[in-house]
């Protein structure tokens, strides 16, 4: 059994530990938002917070945020910066077949958690590790500048 | 044939084959009870302009009540799209199209994806399918009569219910108004709007009173995909329901010999190993269990001795392939196009042979199925959750599988996440699949519904990539630069040989979507197309573009460089050779115009590449600004123009015009392919099959030439001409042209 702060609800798990984060949310608890891309750390679908870090949880053993917060999709928009994050993508229309999205946003916020005015650069290296195989890119790239000049 | 003829050919054949001769309807309308509110179904009709064969065969009638249309009582609308919504936002498309013939308020308006069903089979082609860009082209009148003929609907009950003339009656967004300061919303009068008689004719807008068609506007779908609350197929869950992973050979057409099941059945959550049949004669594993990390640990666990193969090296192996494509690139191959040689001397000969490689789609989403059988005998029912693209050929690839008629299954559309051609499969095989281990899972007396899951290395390794594919030219130039003949080989593995559409879909033996953006060329110039078709066990399939997607580079690099040749500028020498193509000369001159191309000067390290191409009806021209890190070319800018005729969203086109071109320029990216050594697929994810990501991202312009004829192509014309465009610009910069994909930078 493994319990954590999900979304700022205390839950317990009866999983083998070693199960990843992204099978917990996705087939336990039945949060289907975060999305599985490819199981190895290389697309950025799953993407969660983990005590405010973004971190790929197709990868992460459940054991290793026992005790501890974290944020999906499905609440990320409750706190500020998320909203803030979320309407820059409505505005600019961001999605296409918005499978990534989820991951997306989750990378986007941390992003400009860490770094508020982030350069071009910075936004290139920090987004890197998401993929989006409609390529919204220009779009994502448009929505976290006018999230970040809303920032400052 | 184009891929339109192909597709058309292939519904009506399907439709004399498939469904019951019924006689020809014309346009049928259907009331449906038992919805509150107005709804509306209507039967397509199959008739292509100007094709007997397809005024003939119209299309049997609904076999049950289907609506495109409601209206509750409280004003709101749910338009129901007939095609599936995998990012190309014909979903929102189609919905403003009706919606502005319905005249209705954009802001109460939402809508669904279709079930497979009768009537959502496409009006041209008469099957239920997604592709070859033709959401919108082919759905524009028929969902603009819908919507006026629900307005028409409502203002007679409105004219009945006031008693007044129709005529001093008009709608405005979403309301009617009438004399003495009547007014009524469409909700207020959906229920006594359906009992009308559906009118055999009505008008239809003239573009100029568009209110919605050809205005940029946020898409339905945006919200609930930016904030985490868009179900995909994958997402569907049933009670009960277990998951389910496949080991598939490590060859295409393997088969298990014997299976080890111990270790992986102790593992917790794991239920069932058993053997299955699976696509292409091969067979395999269906681990069952719990949740997808159970079913994965069950996976991992299981020890598989495979059939022996006497010979490994004769096993599908891309280097060999290589070099037995260029073999026949020097035989006479089948004649897709001939052309008479200019009566001038051959001063100069340009020749080149073109590689392009197997490409896995790899849409985000990794392809799954969620199916449940009930009942028994006549009474059995089989659902199935899925994002696919080709609903009609699913449905009866299921029911063949399960022994049911096709309409005991129903298909539930499921939004998509990408797709790209590869949930378009003429042997429906991850869906045949998900019934077979259906069919093995009921033998065992289960009952409960599976999801069959793909792994991402299921994905890459799974086969049904776009072809393998060489090309051979050899092009003779007079001495003052005219082409005096151009002898094209094409060497491209066939997608519809060995499918059961072949008979009836290859001409001649010929398969067009190898040879499309070639043998079709706009280009006045007097080319030869020869063509093999190779056998070879990997199977293939259409990649966003199909043909154009090495077509078009091979054409706009071979036409750079016969412009050098001659000393003629890249638009010059295209614009003179196009003259009689004008939506080709307004996409090449609106992206000349807007990217300041033969005006403005570019840094010293780099250089102008432009290419234009036609597919799917629409016509694109990328220019593109480059310069070189090594090997790999770095791309500062492109400036895009399309001809699509109306952009009913112009929004979407400029998202699906940089989409395109995105995973154009992936196609030139360094480990872009897929490659085979005694048969088995070399790469498995991400990390070793490379996409672009945002680093690689250039800024690009997109720019709609204005018109208001109907829609044309939108979802793939974007592509073709961005890899070439790049090349040309790469050839000015180093003297080398680009004759391989990808680019090996190593
Ligand atoms: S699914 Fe976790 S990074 Fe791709
Ligand atoms: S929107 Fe489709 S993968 Fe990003």
């Amino acid at each position: 059994m493994v319990d954590f702060v999900l979304n700022g609800n205390a839950v317990s798990v009866e999983v083998d530990s070693s199960t990843p984060v992204l099978w917990v949310l996705r087939d336990e608890l039945e949060m289907t938002g975060t999305k599985f891309g490819c199981g190895m750390a290389q697309c950025g679908a799953c993407t969660v917070h983990l005590e405010g870090q973004a971190i790929r949880s197709c990868v992460t053993p459940v054991s290793a945020v026992a005790g501890k917060q974290v944020t999906t999709i499905e609440q990320i928009g409750a706190a500020a910066l998320g909203e803030l994050v979320q309407a820059a993508w409505i505005e600019h229309d961001v999605p296409q077949c918005g499978y990534c999205q989820s991951g997306q946003v989750m990378s986007a916020v941390a992003l400009l958690q860490s770094n508020p005015n982030p350069s071009e650069d910075d936004i290139d290296s920090f987004m890197a590790g998401n993929i989006c195989r409609c390529g919204t890119y220009i779009r994502i790239k448009a929505a976290i500048r006018s999230a970040a000049a809303k920032l400052a | 044939m184009s891929y339109e003829k192909i597709m058309q050919k292939l519904g009506r054949s399907y439709n004399a084959g498939a469904l019951v001769n019924q006689p020809i309807s014309r346009r049928r309308f259907m009331k449906i009870a038992g919805v509150s509110g107005l709804a509306l179904g209507i039967a397509p009709v199959a008739v292509a302009e100007g094709d007997a064969e397809g005024k003939k065969q119209g299309l049997t009638p609904l076999q049950q009540p289907s609506e495109f249309l409601q209206i509750a009582e409280d004003g709101s609308i749910t338009i129901i799209v007939n095609r599936l919504e995998f990012g190309q936002g014909s979903h929102t498309g189609l919905a403003r199209v009706l919606a502005d013939e319905l005249d209705a308020d954009w802001s109460k308006v939402d809508a669904k994806l279709a079930n497979a069903g009768d009537a959502y089979k496409d009006p041209l082609f008469g099957i239920q399918f997604t592709g070859g860009s033709t959401a919108i082209a082919h759905s524009f009148t028929q969902y603009r009569e819908l919507g006026a003929r629900a307005r028409a609907m409502l203002l007679t009950a409105a004219a009945e219910k006031w008693e007044v003339d129709v005529s001093a009656l008009s709608t405005n967004n979403g309301k009617i108004t009438g004399p003495n300061g009547k007014e009524a919303g469409f909700g207020e009068l959906a229920v006594a709007a359906m009992s009308q008689p559906v009118p055999e004719k009505v008008e239809l807008k003239t573009p100029d009173q568009f209110r919605y068609i050809g205005k940029g506007v946020e898409r339905l779908d945006t919200r609930n995909k930016s904030t985490g609350q868009q179900d995909f197929g994958i997402d569907a869950r049933r009670p009960g329901m277990k998951t389910v992973l496949l080991i598939r050979p490590p060859w295409f057409g393997g088969k298990v010999e014997s299976f080890d099941a111990s270790a992986a059945s102790s593992i917790q959550g794991v239920d069932q190993i058993m053997k299955v049949d699976l696509d292409r004669d091969s067979v395999g594993i269906a681990v069952i269990a719990d949740g997808y990390w159970q079913a994965k640990m069950g996976r991992d666990a299981v020890k598989v001795e495979w059939q022996h193969v006497d010979d490994i090296d004769a096993l599908p192996d891309t280097t060999k392939m290589a070099e037995q494509f260029t073999e026949l690139l020097g035989t006479d191959g089948l004649k897709a196009r001939t052309s008479a040689s200019l009566d001038k001397e051959v001063a100069k000969t340009i020749s080149a042979d073109f590689t392009f490689p197997f490409l896995a789609h790899t849409p985000m989403e990794p392809l799954n199925a969620l199916i449940e059988m009930t009942g028994s005998g006549e009474n059995t029912r089989v659902d199935v959750w899925t994002g696919t693209q080709f609903q009609t050929f699913d449905q009866g690839a299921v029911a063949g599988v399960l022994d049911v008629s096709p309409a005991q299954v129903t298909i539930h559309t499921q939004f998509a996440g990408g797709g790209f051609g590869r949930r378009a499969t003429p042997t429906s095989d991850y869906l045949a699949d998900t019934a077979k281990v259906m069919k093995a899972w009921t033998a065992a007396g289960r009952t409960e519904p599976l999801k069959v899951m793909w792994s991402r290395e299921d994905d890459v390794r799974g086969g049904y990539y776009r072809p393998f594919t060489m090309h051979r030219a050899s092009i003779g130039l007079s001495d003052d630069g005219d082409v005096v003949s151009w002898d094209h080989t094409i060497v491209a593995p066939s997608i519809l040989k060995g499918t059961a559409f072949e008979p009836m879909l290859m001409k001649d033996g010929i398969d067009s979507t190898a040879t499309e953006g070639v043998a079709d060329s706009a280009y006045d110039l007097p080319i030869s197309v020869d063509v093999h078709h190779p056998v070879t066990a990997v199977p293939v399939l259409w990649w966003r573009s199909v043909g154009h997607t090495h077509s078009a580079f091979v054409m706009e690099t071979l036409v750079e460089q016969i412009a050098r040749a001659g000393g003629v500028d890249a638009v010059d020498f295209r614009r003179k050779h196009l003259a009689k193509h004008p939506r080709h000369l307004a996409a090449l001159d609106l992206a000349v115009e807007k990217s300041g191309y033969g005006e403005r000067t570019l840094p010293d390290n780099q250089a102008w590449g432009v290419a234009v191409h036609e597919s799917f009806g629409s016509v694109v021209a990328h220019i593109v600004e480059v310069s070189m890190d090594g090997k790999n070319p770095v791309v500062h800018k492109v400036t895009s123009a399309i001809h699509c005729n109306t952009a009913v969203n112009p929004r979407s086109v400029e998202a699906q015009i940089q989409g395109a071109a995105i995973m154009g320029i992936g196609m030139l990216l360094s480990g872009a392919e897929i490659t085979l050594k005694q048969g088995q697929v070399q790469q498995s994810n991400f990390h070793n099959y490379s996409l672009p990501r945002m680093p690689v991202v250039p800024e690009i312009a997109v720019y709609i030439v204005p018109s208001q004829d109907p829609p044309t192509g939108v979802g793939e014309p974007g592509l073709p001409p961005i890899a070439p465009a790049i090349a040309n610009a790469m050839l000015a910069l180093t003297g080398e042209p680009v004759t391989t994909l990808p680019i090996q930078s190593t």
